[in-house]
């Protein structure tokens, strides 16, 4: 099975960038860190009256881990820093330090421990896992797609909407909506 | 059964209820806007900022209405002991009162729509009011803010003296003039 997915895996990988060494391929198990330089978490929350309001976090870390025999006991860690959030715009981003949404002073982490990954295609996969945000802790789906794959360096997309009242970062409803889509390249680097 | 419309002598209802409501809404808007800008929870700031907003654009409504229904229904004249400058200066007065009314509205909605934070508004969350076409930059910000913080105090200094001078008309000159303002069932002058 793990043959046949990094088979898809590097026909994929070969469709986006050819110059992914088959060979690479047989290594792609393992455990990765996540690169901040490779590395984007990006948000948006749509506005009322259209448009939405961007964002992304600047400072996060993490590992990912692929298991060689069986995908579903792979694992993903993230941490984000809230304080390092930016959306190019000051008074925002104070805002959103602050304790009307992040907290960032009490709460300094946000973390995500994936629970489950399910495979969902020839490169993509469903990551389950419990999303911790100002003390609360609820469960969160997110997409992750294989985006590249060369010696070492093992690169996502991951997509996924989280409900943000739930973690009391209400504020704004419904001028904001309550859903925020979250866009990530998550690049891991072997080690 | 009480006029709703002004007769000759007195003011009806809907001109009564009308200059309660926005004068009550009015001192309201500028105590909260005093409020909302040193209240240190970003949160309830932002939150009282958008109650602001709301009750700004109901006060621009209110005031709409009540010009036209001004327009409509001429004012009852001055009783007959009001002297002649103040009987000649008094339209002025009104006149001024009501570019405030409509000026302060206006002006708070120049400044959210030229504001670079672009947040939406959305009076009593029941609708999205479009901004004004006017281009968002921070010195058109500034400017707005500036406006409606002059405007603002500007507004209720011309309050206290509009109440000032109602309570002399009702306690020293002792005539009608807040009395009709208050209810139309009063004999008439």
């Amino acid at each position: 099975m793990n043959a046949r997915i990094l088979g898809l895996a590097a026909f994929a990988a070969c469709l986006a960038m050819p110059v992914y060494a088959a060979a690479a391929l047989s290594d792609a198990a393992g455990s990765y860190t996540i690169s901040p330089s490779g590395s984007t978490i990006r948000f948006t929350i749509g506005k009322a009256g259209g448009g939405g309001f961007d964002g992304a976090f600047g400072r996060f870390k993490g590992t990912i881990r692929i298991d060689n025999g069986d995908v579903g006991r792979s694992k993903v860690d993230l941490t984000i820093y809230p304080e390092s959030v930016g959306t190019g715009q000051g008074r925002i981003d104070a805002f959103l330090r602050s304790d009307a949404v992040f907290d960032a002073a009490n709460n300094p982490e946000i973390q995500f421990r994936s629970t489950s990954v399910t495979r969902t295609g020839d490169t993509t996969a469903l990551v389950t896992g419990r999303l911790t945000a100002r003390g609360k802790t609820f469960p969160e789906k997110f997409s992750a797609e294989l985006d590249g794959l060369k010696s070492g360096t093992i690169k996502f997309h991951v997509t996924g909407k989280v409900l943000r009242s739930r973690y009391g970062m209400d504020v704004g409803t419904p001028l904001y909506s309550n859903v925020v889509d979250f866009d990530m390249t998550l690049t891991g680097k072997r080690g | 059964m009480q006029s709703f419309t002004n007769t000759a002598t007195r003011y009806g209802w809907a001109m009564i209820i009308l200059h309660w409501l926005i004068g009550i809404i009015f001192i309201g808007q500028f105590v909260l806007g005093f409020v909302m800008v040193r209240t240190t929870s970003q949160r309830t700031s932002f939150e009282l900022i958008q109650l602001h907003k709301s009750f700004g654009f109901l006060l621009l409504g209110l005031i709409i209405l009540r010009i036209a229904w001004r327009l409509g229904n001429a004012a009852p004249p001055l009783p007959a002991s009001v002297g002649t400058l103040e009987r000649r200066t008094a339209p002025l007065a009104h006149v001024v009162l009501y570019a405030f009314q409509i000026a302060l509205p206006l002006s708070g909605w120049a400044l959210v729509s030229v504001s670079t934070l672009e947040i939406p508004t959305m009076p009593f969350d029941l609708f999205v009011m479009p901004n004004l076409p006017l281009a968002e930059s921070d010195a058109a910000e500034s400017f707005w803010a500036a406006a409606h913080w002059y405007l603002a105090y500007a507004g209720i200094a011309l309050v206290a003296l509009h109440v000032a001078a109602a309570l002399r008309h009702h306690f020293m000159l002792r005539d009608r003039v807040l009395t009709r303002m208050i209810t139309p069932s009063s004999d008439g002058e």
